[in-house]
C-alpha cells in the first residue's frame, strides 16, 4: 500500500478546492488572531505597555504562570503513570479507566468548574466544614489549580498511551532480565524513548492550562488583583470597554499560542517517529 | 474442552486445576505495576470522579420532581435548544468545509500549505477569550465582517448566528485533523484502479473515497458537535446573553450558580454530562469501525 503524493492542483476544480480552502481558513482563522494583533496595536506602543504594566494584569499573569506551574507538572506525572500501567500491564476495568481519562475532551468546561463548587463552594458538600475552618478552595489559588488540572490531565497521557503501546515493551523486558532495577529502566530507557511525545505533551498541557477560560471563571470569584487568571482579566478589561488593555493582554496569549504552534509544527516534522501515530486532537 | 475429547497426559498439573482468569493472568515481568495504578485510580478519583459523583448526587435535593421542574423550565429548554442546534450546525458546516480542507492540504502542493497545514490548529492553541474579545469585535456592525452584512439589515454579533461563527471557528479543526490522517494513508492503487476502470473524478471521489472515510467523519463530526455544545470561552461575548434569544446551556448554569441555585445548576450540569458520555460512546464506536477497517 502506498499514499498517494502530492502534487501541484491543476485541473479547474483542483484550483477551485484549493481556493476554497485558503479562503475559509483565512477568514475563520486567520482572521482573528489579526484582528488581536491589529486591535492590540493601534493606540502605538505606550498605551500598550501602560496596559501590560498594570499592576492588576502584572498580577493576573504571575497567578496564571503559578496556575500552570502546579497543574502541568502534577498532569505529566500522572500521564507518565497512567500511561505506564496501562501499556506494560493487563488489567480488568482497563477500557473504563481509558474512558475516564478521555472524558475531559467531551465535557463542558463549565461543568469542570461546576463540580468544585458543589463540592468546595458555599453551598457544596464540605463548604460548611471548610468554613468552619478557615479554608479557601473555590475563590481561591487550589480551586483555580483543580479546575485547570480537571480539564488538561488528559493532554500528556493522551499522547503517551498510543506511543508506549507502539513501542512495546521488548527493550525493557531485555533490560529487567539482566538485572535493572525499575527506576534505571524507566529513566535509561522508557523516559528516552518517550521524551518527545512527552514534551509535545506538556507543551500542549500548558498552552491549554494558561489559557484555560470557562472552568477557572466558574471557582474564580473574579477578585482583581487577586483571583484573576489573563484570560479572566481580558474579560474584565473588556467588559468595561477598556478595549486598548483587554486587547493588549489577549496579544500576549496570543503571542503564546503562536509559539506553541511554532514548537508544535517543529516537533511534528522533526520527530514524527517518535511522536504517536493517530493522534486525536 | 468437552467430556468426549481423549484424556491428556497431565504433566504433573492436578486434574481439577483451572487456570486464572485471563485478565488476571499477565506477564509481569516489569515493575511498577501496583504503585502506577494505584497512582494512576487516586489520582482518577480525586480529579474526576469524587467531583462527578458531586454533581450526580446534587440534583435529587427536591427530589425528581424537582429535577424535572428545572428540565421543563422554558428558559432551559430554549438554552438547550439553542445550544443543540447551533453546535448541529457549525459541527454540519464543518464537516464539509472541514473534509475540503483536508482533502487540499493532503493532496495538493501550494506555496504556503504547509503553514496553513500549522494554523488549523490555532482554534486548539488560541484561549477561548482571546477568540471570543476577536470574534465580537470582527463581527460586530462596525467590525471588518459585520459592517459588510449590516447593509442589509444582518447583525451577527450578539444573535444565534454569532454563536454559530464562534462555534464553527472552535471546532473546525476536530474535522480536519480527523479527515487528515485517513487521507494521507489512502491506498492510491484504489482510487488509480478507480479512475483507470473509468470511474471520473467526482465519482472517485463520491463511491470510493467517502467510504472509507465514514469513521473518520463520524468521529471528526462528533468531537466537533461535542465541544461546540460545551463551548463557553468564545461564545459569551459574540452571543448577547439574552434569555429564551441568545442565551446558551453553559451561560445558564453560571447564572444558577451565581444565584445560589446548586440543584438548579447540577440537574443542567448533569444532563450535559450524560450528552458528553453519549458522544464519547460515538467517537470510541467510530475509532473501532476504522480500526476494524484498516485491518480488512
Amino acid at each position: 500500500m502506498r499514499a498517494r503524493p502530492a502534487e501541484a492542483p491543476k485541473a479547474a476544480g483542483a484550483i477551485g478546492l484549493s481556493l476554497v480552502a485558503v479562503f475559509w481558513l483565512g477568514l475563520i482563522i486567520l482572521l482573528p488572531l489579526v484582528t488581536v494583533l491589529f486591535e492590540a496595536s493601534k493606540g502605538g506602543i505606550e498605551p500598550f505597555l501602560a496596559a501590560v504594566a498594570e499592576p492588576d494584569t502584572i498580577a493576573a499573569i504571575q497567578l496564571t504562570l503559578l496556575v500552570a506551574a502546579i497543574a502541568v507538572p502534577l498532569n505529566a506525572v500522572f500521564g507518565i503513570a497512567a500511561a505506564w500501567c496501562v501499556t506494560r500491564f493487563e488489567f480488568r476495568g482497563k477500557g473504563l479507566l481509558l474512558t475516564i481519562i478521555d472524558l475531559p475532551f467531551t465535557i463542558s468546561p463549565v461543568i469542570a468548574g461546576l463540580v468544585w463548587m458543589l463540592l468546595f463552594g458555599a453551598q457544596g458538600w464540605f463548604g460548611a466544614w471548610l468554613r468552619l475552618n478557615d479554608i479557601h478552595i473555590v475563590f481561591a489559588l487550589p480551586g483555580l489549580v483543580l479546575a485547570t488540572i480537571l480539564v488538561t490531565f488528559p493532554f500528556v497521557a493522551r499522547e503517551l498511551i498510543p506511543l508506549m503501546n507502539d513501542q512495546g515493551t521488548d527493550e525493557e523486558v531485555a533490560a529487567r532480565t539482566l538485572g535493572a532495577r525499575g527506576w534505571d529502566i524507566f529513566f535509561r530507557i522508557t523516559l528516552p524513548n518517550i521524551k518527545w511525545a512527552l514534551l509535545y505533551g506538556v507543551l500542549l498541557c500548558t498552552a491549554r492550562a494558561m489559557g484555560e477560560f470557562g472552568a477557572v471563571s466558574v471557582v474564580s470569584g473574579h477578585i482583581r488583583g487577586q483571583t484573576n487568571t489573563l484570560p479572566l482579566q481580558i474579560e474584565i478589561l473588556y467588559n468595561q470597554y477598556e478595549s486598548v488593555a483587554a486587547f493588549a493582554c489577549a496579544s500576549i496569549l496570543a503571542g503564546l499560542a503562536l509559539i506553541t504552534l511554532l514548537l508544535k509544527s517543529v516537533l511534528e516534522w522533526r520527530f514524527a517517529g517518535e511522536l504517536a501515530a493517530n493522534r486525536r486532537h | 474442552m468437552t467430556a468426549s475429547a481423549p484424556a491428556q497426559p497431565t504433566n504433573g498439573v492436578p486434574e481439577n486445576f483451572t487456570p486464572p482468569h485471563p485478565s488476571l493472568h499477565t506477564n509481569r515481568v516489569l515493575p511498577g505495576f501496583k504503585v502506577s495504578l494505584g497512582f494512576t485510580i487516586a489520582y482518577v478519583s480525586l480529579i474526576v470522579l469524587i467531583p462527578l459523583a458531586a454533581l450526580a448526587a446534587r440534583p435529587w435535593e427536591h427530589g425528581w420532581a424537582g429535577f424535572w421542574s428545572v428540565l421543563t423550565d422554558g428558559r432551559v429548554l430554549a438554552s438547550l435548544r439553542l445550544s443543540f442546534t447551533t453546535a448541529g450546525a457549525a459541527a454540519v458546516l464543518n464537516l464539509f468545509v472541514g473534509t475540503i480542507i483536508a482533502w487540499v492540504l493532503t493532496r495538493y502542493k501550494f506555496p504556503g500549505v504547509k503553514i496553513l497545514d500549522a494554523f488549523v490548529d490555532l482554534p486548539f492553541a488560541l484561549p477561548t477569550a482571546v477568540a471570543g474579545i476577536a470574534l465580537c469585535t470582527l463581527y460586530a456592525t462596525n467590525g471588518w465582517v459585520g459592517s459588510l452584512f449590516a447593509p442589509f439589515g444582518i447583525k451577527i454579533a450578539y444573535t444565534p448566528i454569532g454563536i454559530f461563527i464562534a462555534l464553527v471557528f472552535v471546532g473546525l479543526p476536530f474535522v480536519v485533523r480527523s479527515v487528515q490522517p485517513v487521507l494521507a494513508d489512502f491506498d492510491a492503487e484504489v482510487e488509480e484502479a478507480a479512475l483507470t476502470l473509468g470511474a471520473a473524478p467526482w465519482q472517485t471521489a463520491i463511491r470510493v473515497i467517502l467510504p472509507g472515510l465514514a469513521p473518520a467523519l463520524l468521529t471528526g463530526f462528533s468531537l466537533s458537535m461535542a465541544r461546540a455544545v460545551g463551548e463557553y470561552g468564545s461564545v459569551i461575548f459574540i452571543a448577547g446573553n439574552m434569555p429564551y434569544i441568545s442565551e446558551i446551556t453553559p451561560q445558564l448554569i453560571i447564572i444558577k450558580l451565581q444565584e445560589y441555585d446548586y440543584a438548579g445548576a447540577a440537574s443542567v450540569g448533569l444532563i450535559m454530562l450524560l450528552w458528553s458520555i453519549v458522544i464519547l460512546a460515538i467517537i470510541n464506536a467510530a475509532q473501532m469501525w476504522l480500526f476494524q477497517r484498516g485491518r480488512a
